[in-house]
């Protein structure tokens, strides 16, 4: 019993993983989409527990979930969409995508290994099945990253700043009739610009 | 029976499949193509957690959280490309955005 | 003498090239006067060859002058050479005579036409084309020139171009005088074939020769000979519309009536009958084509002068009685009497031009009325044409005085037709008799409608318009001259011309030019035919004549009731025997059918299909359809980068194992 259990967490994870991804695609709601999508990551990370990589589970669920689902989430809720005019078109070019989707599949897998005559080779990767866990995973990680992958590292880094920029840059309004500083219109204002001395005569007003 | 890497591969090329069907059965919600594409940066990195798995190499999950990076990069800058395109437009709907017909 | 010769044959092409390429230099006037000068000046050389070799020694009988050589080709030996011996010399008289009368006659006629050049230089040309027939060494230049007056005649019948009926009539004329250049020109490859050669001396040296050959044609064993003439004669009945390719000729006066004269009476329409006559040593040694050629002729003569009593336009009448004469011409021929059908050919020659211009003259006159129901009266108005169309039909009826100082006294056509039909009648074979009388019955025919002619157009009450008739007048001199130089060759070449021809003298005068051992046989029979024989086509004439009045001027309310009397035959007569519609349900139909077929289908469908319209056509297609890719629509690139990928990969998975 105890070996069917991986077996059977496997597959009903894999299986909530698929039935939700399906869900995603075609639900008429974008939220319950946005809730499907989320439900997916959950499973995935099942998975990826179930692999032996519980860093990568978690930060899937902190990262995926915590702020890419929740953005989508914020989005989908913010765009004010007709909910009507959803779902046309979707049946009409099914069976052409299904079959494409269908094709499609059965190369990956077949180029995969997963079938075929080759798929010898694949399960000859996995014969020692799942290796021996002598550190944990963080700490294999963290072997791993900061020293060998460390320009990586910074990369990635660099790339989520620019991404933070892009965003704002992107969306950033400007509302009219709203003042702002402009701090370096202050600091570089000069005497001759703003006070001029003017001889008044008296009682002659400006 | 024993859960072998195929089995994972299977899972990560149906979902990666699901995806690129959701992107063009689609036609209504450009929110849902990027949500496809989160999909198949998922399934990739089943692919990738696998592999690492089962061949013992610490690469793969490495890998697989760089792509996480981008994914949640790309994931923010389509939605504030989103955003704009609604500010302009007033709709999401994917069968008006056709301006390269031609 | 030779260079007599060479001048008479090429001073009208240099006149022709003179007016034609030069017209806009040297103006109407001058290009009148050239191409007039040159042909007289011909024609008096002309006289001047005849006397020589007409009633020269025999050593001068024949005249061959050599020019230059022309085709050079493995055993084809061909040179231009101009051979002139009394044929050639009977017909250089007619053919310059007649043109150049119809070239002064045309500077009257065509005076306020806009092309006056380009006519005289066409009229030149033909003469010189005609010139180049008769005096031919070889059958190829007579090829040579018969072409070149049935292109002649195209250019002058289409003259003025601007009318589609004038094209029409010219297209037509061109296009059946084709059909007889075909069976001629297998006369003329079977000549080749079978004697090796295409000059006159050979082909006549090897002749009975040829009389024993055996030729496979169309599958069929036959006499060599009999097929050739046959072939030969084909081409005669093209050019000169005998019965079943008879008819461009009716419609050929669509052209300007000096067009008529010259060619469709005088010399075009007689090359045939030449042609016959100089190859007469073949034709006399095949019984079976000269049977044919005598039937043949004998039928035109009826079947012509049948519709000739009907038409009522004078320049048709005229064509058919052309027509009609040719038959007789050429009936002559089969029988033997080559020399009495060249006698006619020359009588007719100046009656028929004289008939014809004389009609351009009523014409000119009536500003440019043709039909007869609208004529009457005309003799107070014009009585010198009035004089002349006397003379010439009743030179064309044949009246005479016969028996009296010799031979009889009368106009030309008494002497020749008599003489044709009495050689007819004298060879004795069955059909000499039948020519014979169905060329009386024709005769009968020919004075009725002549007269006709005559009745309705002069006499009685004019018909037409006041307008015009108030504005009626003679014809100028220019044209009138010409008219009476006709009229006197019309009255006198009869009597003048009788024993050179088909009398005592003619031995002298043909020499060897024609076949001559028939010829004796033929004239020596044709001086003992029964005294009926000899007047009977005057009888038959003068009936004609006299019904002709009664019909016209005695009795006027006859020819209505005639017609009501018998209206099918009357209408099967004026219809022209419904050739025309038979021609055209038989081969203008399924030609225009077939080519209709060829260019909307094969070149439309089949070619442009497949090849331009085709091309352009699919590629605006895929165009089309590969524009509807660029949708602009993300879905629809996502997917199309999906099949490919399918593709490439299902590609790689089956292909590239």
């Amino acid at each position: 019993m105890s070996i069917l259990l991986p077996a059977l967490a496997f597959y009903v994870f894999a299986a909530v993983t698929i039935a939700s991804a399906t869900m995603v695609v075609s639900s008429r709601n974008p939220v319950y989409s946005v809730l499907y999508l989320i439900l997916a990551f959950f499973n995935a990370a099942a998975l990826f527990l179930l692999l032996g990589a519980e860093f990568i589970a978690m930060i899937l669920v902190i990262v995926y979930v915590g702020a890419v689902a929740v953005l989508f989430l914020f989005v989908v809720m913010m765009l004010d969409i007709n909910l009507a005019e959803l779902r046309e078109g979707f049946l009409r070019y099914l069976p052409v995508g299904a079959a494409i989707g269908a094709v499609l599949l059965a190369e990956i897998l077949f180029g995969l290994g997963v079938l075929g005559s080759a798929s010898g080779t694949v399960a000859g990767l996995s014969d020692h099945g799942l290796a021996a866990v002598q550190v944990d995973n963080t700490r294999a990680i963290g072997r791993v990253l900061y020293t060998q992958y460390f320009y990586l590292f910074q990369v990635a880094g660099a790339v989520l700043l620019v991404a933070m920029i892009g965003a704002i840059v992107l969306t950033l309004r400007t509302r009219p009739g709203v003042r702002r500083q402009k701090a370096s219109e202050q600091i570089n204002r000069r005497r001759e610009d703003s006070i001029a001395v003017v001889k008044v005569p008296t009682r002659g007003g400006v | 029976m024993v859960i072998t890497l195929g089995h994972y591969l299977a899972v990560a090329s149906v979902l990666f499949t699901l995806g690129i069907l959701g992107i063009f059965l689609n036609r209504k919600n450009v929110i849902v193509i990027l949500m496809c594409v989160e999909l198949m940066l998922l399934s990739v990195n089943i692919n990738l957690v696998a592999f690492s798995a089962f061949q013992g190499n610490i690469v793969g999950q490495i890998f697989a959280m760089l792509v996480l990076t981008v994914a949640a990069a790309e994931a923010a800058i389509g939605l504030a490309i989103l955003v704009v395109y609604f500010r302009n437009r007033g709709t999401i709907a994917v069968e008006d955005i056709n301006s390269m017909k031609g | 003498m030779d260079l007599a010769v060479k001048l008479i044959v090429l001073l009208p092409l240099v006149a022709a090239a003179i007016a034609g390429l030069f017209c806009r230099v040297i103006g109407d006037r001058p290009a009148q006067i050239v191409t007039s000068a040159a042909l007289l000046i011909a024609a008096a050389l002309s006289i001047f060859v005849f006397t020589r070799i007409g009633f020269g020694p025999d050593t001068l009988k024949l005249v061959v002058v050599k020019i230059s050589p022309w085709i050079s080709s493995g055993t084809l030996e061909i040179d231009w050479s101009l051979r002139v011996d009394t044929l050639t010399a009977v017909m250089l008289i007619v053919v310059t005579v007649v043109s150049s009368m119809v070239h002064i006659y045309s500077i009257g006629y065509m005076a306020d036409d806009t092309s006056i050049p380009r006519f005289m230089a066409y009229l030149s040309l033909f003469t010189f084309f005609m010139l180049m027939l008769v005096t031919s060494d070889n059958l190829v230049q007579l090829f040579f020139g018969w072409e070149g007056v049935g292109l002649a005649s195209y250019l002058l019948i289409g003259f003025w171009y601007d009318r589609p009926a004038a094209n029409a009539a010219a297209i037509k004329a061109f296009i059946v005088n084709r059909v007889g250049d075909f069976g001629f020109a297998l006369g003329i490859f079977a000549v080749w074939v079978l004697t090796g050669s295409v000059m006159y001396d050979d082909i006549f040296a090897k002749a009975s020769e040829l009389a024993q050959m055996r030729l496979v044609f169309l599958g069929m064993d036959l006499n060599a000979l009999t097929v050739t003439c046959l072939l030969l004669f084909v081409g005669a009945m093209g050019k000169s519309a005998q019965f079943g390719l008879h008819t461009w000729l009716p419609d050929a006066m669509e052209g300007p009536t000096p067009v008529s004269a010259l060619i469709h009476a005088a010399t075009m329409v007689t090359a045939g009958v030449f042609m016959v006559a100089r190859l007469s040593p073949l034709f006399a040694l095949s019984p079976t084509a000269s049977a044919v050629v005598t039937l043949v002729g004998a039928a035109t003569a009826f079947f012509a002068a049948t519709i000739g009593l009907t038409q009522f336009d004078i320049k048709r009448v005229v064509a058919y009685s052309t027509c009609s004469q040719l038959g007789y011409m050429f009936f002559a021929c089969g029988v033997g009497a080559y020399s009495a059908a060249m006698f006619h050919l020359m009588t007719h020659a100046f009656f028929k031009a004289l008939l014809f211009l004389g009609s351009g003259s009523v014409i000119n006159c009536l500003h440019h009325e043709q039909d007869m129901r609208k004529m009457g009266g005309v003799r107070e108005k014009a009585p010198h044409t009035f004089i002349v169309m006397w003379i010439g039909t009743l030179a064309l009826s044949g009246i005479g005085i016969p028996f009296i100082l010799g031979e009889g006294v009368g106009f030309a056509g008494f002497y020749s037709k008599d003489a044709m039909l009495e050689a007819a009648y004298g060879v004795h074979t069955s059909v000499g008799v039948i020519a014979y009388w169905l060329g009386v019955i024709a005769a009968f025919m020919t004075a009725f409608y002549s007269t006709r002619v005559m009745f309705m157009t002069f006499y009685g009450k004019y018909r037409g318009d006041h307008h015009t008739w108030d504005h009626a007048h003679e014809s100028p001199v220019v044209m009138l001259i010409p008219l009476y130089v006709l009229a006197a060759g019309a009255t006198l070449s009869g009597y003048v011309a009788y024993d050179w021809f088909v009398g005592a003298d003619w031995a002298d005068f043909w020499g060897k030019s024609i076949a001559v051992e028939t010829t004796r046989e033929v004239i020596h029979h044709l001086h003992e035919t029964p005294v009926w024989v000899k007047v009977m086509p005057l009888i038959f004439a003068l009936a004609g004549i006299a019904l002709s009045w009664l019909y016209y001027i005695g009795m006027p309310e006859l020819p209505a009731r005639t017609v009501a009397a018998f209206p099918r035959i009357h209408r099967f007569f004026f219809n022209k025997w419904y050739f025309d519609e038979l021609y055209d349900w038989l081969f203008v139909k399924p030609a225009l059918m077939i080519g209709r077929f060829f260019w909307k289908k094969g070149d439309g469908a089949v070619i442009d299909g497949l090849g331009p319209d085709g091309i352009a056509a699919r590629s605006l297609n895929m165009a089309g359809a590969l524009g509807r890719f660029q949708s602009g629509y993300l879905y629809h690139y996502a997917f199309v980068m999906l099949v490919g990928v399918a593709g490439l990969v299902t590609y790689f998975m089956l292909v590239m194992r």
